[in-house]
């Protein structure tokens, strides 16, 4: 690990060391290159920002930390380990959760067994104390049921715990989207655009929602996000993306003052 | 009015997460409970038994199997028939290779078999979806029926090629085989399909049930929160081929007394998948629902006309059965997916609030 004394943020906040470590990351789709050699860091309890024009290759980035893809060269670094190619379930056994940038959740369900799903992990009753409702699967779902009405009571979702995920506006699906990554109490959460198609005031609360998760639970989070003035106020540290590469990285202030991103932003005259 | 929930208060997650938090539905299926076990077995006659106590439930327990894997965990199957084939074969070696064993645990056992089986023909599943798991299940549909028929040692060396349950006596009382009588039957049945059932509703409410519903609903996403897809599937195909396959047994030795291969073929799997249908996929209600449905209106469309005098004959009334199952499944599909079930559950969202709309 390069780093493991962490830094103070601008407004004070100790963060740790590195919680995990992309190192010169690749990956491929057959001829193209969707990620060219990208390195950047997470640090325990920091906000981490991805951003960059479309394709840049961000959401690509967040589905190889998740394990969805295997990157074609480099390494993944987590929690000072060398991460071998995993299957998704397992990464989500590792302590990282995430949200996606269409929201999958199970429309099936109520938002309380939604939200319930993300607590999978900490189960191990067996099948048969399952189906008699005794013993350890009993006690179980009553104790993680308390975590997850910990989780509701936070997002503010109580009144519609028992409410079919398929009746909901667009804005409380993205938050019991949370709820759901969050329930699983992650080391690392990743969100995928969570403000994607938000007005403001949703915006607001969204972004209220993540700094408080990030304050009370002391979670780290990597988000995606197009919308650059809340990424700017809400993360610690930036990655900037464009056609693949990494062209700039750092806090917000030094990102935003870097010519090499002012000009994937805003063009640049040929 | 009746079924108002006003002032039932949780004041804890365990009274919140019990089985039935509304006090009006433990009621009503206490009344059902009352009926079925004690109130029926008094009154009901020799033909009511076999014709609609018996196989009402015994299909029930087959959709419910069925249900397991379609309704909660989303993998469509058309091979239920031949997995209730598998069971009632195993409970026919079973008997008849250790006759002093107890015919209930013999046929608990068989569910084992056709467990295994399942599983081993739900592999595919892993890769393909949908339509084309349908037709992976389809071919263990035909390939067992063929084997059924065409491995002796499963029938015993029967010159006739079929299964003839013997006279099995448990605790000293004939409960299957041509001496066993009706009543003790219907019993043994009902006691298996009410522990089925609960273990059911217990599994589809707790951590296995959400993690199949998951599955069902997105499996993307259910594999990015941490679920073993594959195990999932495969937990599924278990528990639904041991429920069918239990079905099977019962459906063998507690109601037809003998089988031919071909009483496993195809129309049995679209006879079960129907009830699921028509009683509401993802539900366990609705098993139920279906099979009085489906079950009961042949009957009703033979007494009926004979009631009023009016002279219908058997053909008609066949014919009128093929044609009404088929409108209602067409009506189901298009006016309501989720079946009968769904049907009760905005009655009695209806009657909690009643009088007023909302």
């Amino acid at each position: 690990m390069k780093d493991t004394e962490g830094y103070v943020t601008a407004d004070g906040r100790q963060i740790g060391g590195t919680l995990m470590e992309m190192r010169n990351i690749t990956l491929k789709f057959g001829g193209v290159t969707a990620i060219e050699d990208i390195s950047f860091d997470i640090h325990e309890g920091e906000i981490r920002a991805i951003i960059g024009p479309n394709g840049a290759g961000k959401s690509s980035m967040l589905n190889i930390i998740s394990g969805f893809y295997t990157p074609s060269e480099g390494e993944v670094w987590y929690k000072g380990e060398k991460r071998p190619p995993m299957k998704p379930y397992q990464v989500a056994r590792l302590g990282i959760a995430r949200t996606f940038q269409n929201i999958a959740l199970f429309e099936g369900m109520t938002v309380l067994d939604n939200v319930m799903t993300g607590r999978l992990t900490h189960m191990t009753a067996g099948i048969a104390a399952q189906a008699l409702w005794w013993g350890r699967a009993r006690d179980e779902e009553i104790a993680n049921r308390e975590v997850v009405e910990k989780v509701i009571d936070f997002l503010e979702i109580q009144n519609i715990r028992k409410t079919p995920v398929g009746r909901l506006p667009y804005g409380l699906k993205k938050r019991v989207e949370l709820a759901r990554a969050l329930a699983a109490e992650p080391s690392l959460l990743l969100l995928d655009e969570p403000m994607a198609g938000m007005n403001v005031e949703e915006k607001e609360d969204m972004s209220r929602f993540i700094l408080d998760v990030n304050d009370e639970f002391g979670t780290t989070i990597a988000l995606i996000e197009h919308d650059m003035g809340v990424v700017m106020d809400i993360s610690d540290r930036v990655v900037v993306m464009d056609y693949g590469k990494k062209i700039g990285d750092g806090t917000p202030d030094a990102v935003r003052s870097n010519q090499d991103v002012i000009d994937a932003y805003l063009g640049v005259a040929h | 009015m009746l079924y108002r929930t006003a002032g039932q208060f949780k004041t804890s997650y365990q009274a919140d997460q019990a089985l039935f938090p509304v006090r009006q539905d433990a009621i009503l299926l206490g009344i059902i409970l009352a009926f079925a076990w004690v109130i029926f077995p008094l009154t009901a006659s020799e033909f009511t038994f076999q014709t609609l106590l018996i196989p009402i439930l015994i299909y029930s327990l087959a959709a419910m199997g069925l249900n397991i894997l379609t309704g909660y965990a989303g993998q469509l199957s058309l091979g239920t028939a031949a997995f209730m084939g598998v069971g009632a074969y195993a409970c026919y070696k079973m008997v008849t290779i250790m006759p002093w064993m107890n015919p209930v645990v013999a046929i608990l056992l068989s569910g084992v078999f056709s467990a295994g089986i399942g599983v081993a023909f739900g592999i595919p599943s892993l890769r393909i979806k949908g339509f084309y798991l349908a037709i992976a299940t389809l071919a263990a549909q035909f390939f067992l029926v063929w084997l059924f028929e065409k491995w002796a040692w499963l029938y015993n060396y029967n010159a006739s090629g079929a299964i003839q349950v013997p006279n099995l006596k448990m605790f000293g009382v004939y409960v299957a085989g041509p001496q066993a009588d009706s009543m003790v039957q219907y019993f043994v049945v009902l006691a298996i399909v009410t522990l089925m059932t609960m273990l059911c509703i217990n599994l589809t409410r707790g951590n296995l049930g959400r993690t199949w519903k998951a599955t069902r609903d997105m499996d993307i996403a259910a594999e990015l929160i941490g679920i073993n897809l594959m195990k999932s599937k495969l937990t599924a195909f278990a528990v639904s081929s041991y429920i069918v396959g239990v079905a099977g047994a019962l459906f063998v030795f507690m109601w037809r007394g003998a089988a031919e291969p071909n009483l496993f073929d195809i129309p049995l799997s679209f006879r079960v998948l129907f009830i699921a249908i028509i009683g509401g996929l993802g539900s366990i209600l609705g098993n139920y629902l279906g099979a009085i449905l489906i079950v009961g209106l042949p009957v009703v469309l033979n007494t009926l006309p004979a009631a009023f005098g009016i002279p219908v004959s058997s053909s008609m009334v066949e014919h009128l059965n093929i044609m009404i199952v088929g409108a209602l499944i067409i009506f189901f599909l298009i006016i309501e997916p989720h079946g009968l079930a769904q049907l009760w559950r905005l009655i009695r969202e209806k009657l909690i609030i009643w009088p007023f709309p909302h």
